[in-house]
Formats: structure tokens, C-alpha cells, sequence
């Protein structure tokens, strides 16, 4: 038996095929107590993780100058959806480099590439 | 009452249970046991089972003859139980015996770390790393008094081999139990290696 097929991870028809350097809108279920809301996380993918039931990927933002980041698991039953809004044409699969970049140079970097993608 | 199987330890992955969170598995393939051996308080002097798993390419005379025609199995293990009476010889068991929920102990051969010094062995905490410290980073320190008692202790902690030991943890929760696929999948992690043979039991208690 083999690890990988232990447990079967449906693919979720509602996430669209995204990679690093894109742009995602994520509706995320929260669960406080009795009542159920939703809140949505913008951010661009810096790191994605393939590997099975535990796959996740994580959105980095920043915030009111304060870089955020949030990783979720991709399989998580709590992912409303999740809407590609920008695609970025990226060099390499860990955006590490993001964090050392001001807020204003990460932004023009992944725009303008994903311009040169859409021409 | 059989209360235990035989497994493999196949790894450790994760599952969303009810509400999205996320729990920690490991997947152990346990199972299908056959009752070889019946063990009672009136021959043995206890009463206990004995399970076979897995099967073997080659087995020696004895061995044969001991399995008879129950089958050719690769491992043996005992389990106590309690009651004998309603068992009986070529009895099979699969993971239909746990349910999710339950909590087992599980038992098998830890990863073996071979010979270890105390920081790894024993947590010492090693000795300072500045202040000109040289070939103290690791050392283990005082090992006893002086001319009285004049010997160090037995028992005393010191660096030695390290694992590759029977190691049982205790009270895991089923989070899934599969006949069809002779899957089990308890939360948290078993001692040894994957592939590694393990004991399941059901935890006392839990009856």
C-alpha cells in the first residue's frame, strides 16, 4: 500500500488551475460558534505545495504596510472559492523574494510581467 | 474477545474531519490476522492468542509444522485476552474490530539512532557555547560525587545506543477503519519506520 492513495483527494471542481505569482481572491468559510460567515483573502501565490491530501499553498499580501501571509490547505473543505484575478508570469516556484522587495516594487514586478503574458 | 492485530505502518498523511480541521494520521495496513495458536490457563498458564500476518515465501520444517494448514504467515505475535472459550483456531480478524473513536495502543520497533550521546539521548542540555568552552558544547557533565561514594551509579544516564527498542504509544484515537482496504487510520504518529511491523490493541478501558 502506498501512502499516496490513502486517502483520496477529490479535486474540486470550483478551484481553477492557478500557480505561483498569481493573483487569487479566496472566499474562505469561518465557523464562530452557531453562525457561519465568509471572508475573503487577496493576496499573490509566493509558495505552492503538491503533495497529496496535504497540498496547500500560501497568499501574501500586504497590509496597511505590514506584509501578511496565509497559507491554506488546498483540499480544505472550509475553500468557498478561489477566483484567479490577475495571472504573473513568474521565473521561478518560491516567491521568497517578495518579502525583501518594498510593497511597491512586488506590485509593478508581477504586473507588468502578467501584461507581457496577456499581449 | 479479540482485542488486537497485526499492522504495517504504510506513513503519515492528513484528513479534514467534521468542521474542516485539519488532523494529523498515520495510515497502518492492519490486517487480515488468523488465530494460529490458543493459549489457555490449563496448558500455558494463561490464556492468550496467537495472531499470523502477512505472508511468507519460505518457512523452516518447524515452523510448518506448527502453522499446519492454516497458512504460510510471515509473522506471529500474542495477544492476552481474557476469555478463550468463544475463540477458535483459524479465526479471522480485520479492522472491522475497531471503530472510529475507539483508542488503541500501538507497538512496534522504534527508528533506530545508533550510539547517542546524552543532549540526544536524554535531553541533557549539553554545556555553554561561549565563554571559551571548548569540548564542552555536548558533554554530559558530573556523572556523581567524589571519593565517597567513589563509583557512579547504575542507571546513571550516559550516552549509549538509542532506539530500535519496543516502544508502545498509548491511547490513539480511530479516525478510520476500512475492511475493504485493511486500512486504519489513527491520529498522531507510531514509533518505527514506514513499512515497520506493528501491534494495534484496543487501549484498557475501552471496552
Amino acid at each position: 500500500m502506498d501512502i499516496g492513495s490513502v486517502v483520496e483527494t477529490k479535486v474540486n471542481e470550483d478551484i481553477p488551475e492557478f500557480g505561483p505569482g498569481d493573483t487569487l481572491k479566496v472566499k474562505l468559510k469561518i465557523i464562530e460558534g452557531e453562525r457561519e460567515r465568509s471572508q475573503t483573502f487577496e493576496g499573490v501565490v509566493i509558495k505552492m505545495r503538491r503533495s497529496g491530501a496535504s497540498a496547500n499553498f500560501t497568499l501574501r499580501k500586504v497590509f496597511q504596510g505590514v506584509g501578511v501571509e496565509r497559507t491554506f490547505p488546498l483540499h480544505s473543505p472550509r475553500l468557498e472559492k478561489v477566483e484567479v484575478v490577475r495571472h504573473g508570469k513568474v521565473r521561478r516556484s518560491k516567491l521568497y523574494y517578495l518579502r525583501d522587495l518594498s510593497s511597491k516594487m512586488a506590485k509593478a514586478k508581477v504586473k507588468s510581467r502578467a501584461k507581457d503574458e496577456l499581449r | 474477545m479479540i482485542n488486537g492485530l497485526i499492522g504495517r505502518k504504510v506513513g503519515m498523511t492528513q484528513v479534514f474531519i467534521e468542521g474542516g480541521t485539519v488532523e494529523p494520521v498515520t495510515a497502518i495496513e492492519a490486517g487480515p490476522c488468523v488465530v494460529t495458536q490458543i493459549k489457555t490457563a490449563a496448558k500455558e498458564g494463561y490464556s492468550a492468542i496467537q495472531l499470523g500476518f502477512g505472508e511468507a515465501r519460505r518457512l523452516n520444517s518447524p515452523e510448518r509444522g506448527h502453522l499446519r494448514e492454516l497458512g504460510l504467515f510471515k509473522h506471529l505475535r500474542e495477544f492476552r485476552v481474557a476469555d478463550t472459550s468463544d475463540i477458535e483456531l483459524g479465526h479471522r480478524v480485520d479492522v472491522s474490530l475497531f471503530q472510529p473513536g475507539d483508542s488503541v495502543d500501538v507497538s512496534g520497533i522504534s527508528k533506530g539512532k545508533g550510539f547517542a550521546g546524552g543532549v540526544k539521548r536524554h535531553h541533557f542540555s549539553g554545556g555553554p557555547k561561549t565563554h571559551g568552552q571548548s569540548d564542552r558544547h555536548r558533554a554530559p557533565g558530573s556523572v556523581g560525587a567524589g571519593t565517597d561514594p567513589g563509583r557512579v551509579f547504575k542507571g546513571q544516564r550516559m550516552a549509549g545506543h538509542m532506539g530500535n527498542q519496543r516502544v508502545t504509544v498509548k491511547r490513539l484515537e480511530v479516525i478510520e477503519a476500512d475492511p475493504d482496504r485493511n486500512l486504519l487510520l489513527v491520529k498522531g504518529a507510531v514509533p518505527g519506520a514506514r513499512n515497520g511491523l506493528l501491534e494495534i490493541r484496543k487501549s484498557r478501558g475501552n471496552d
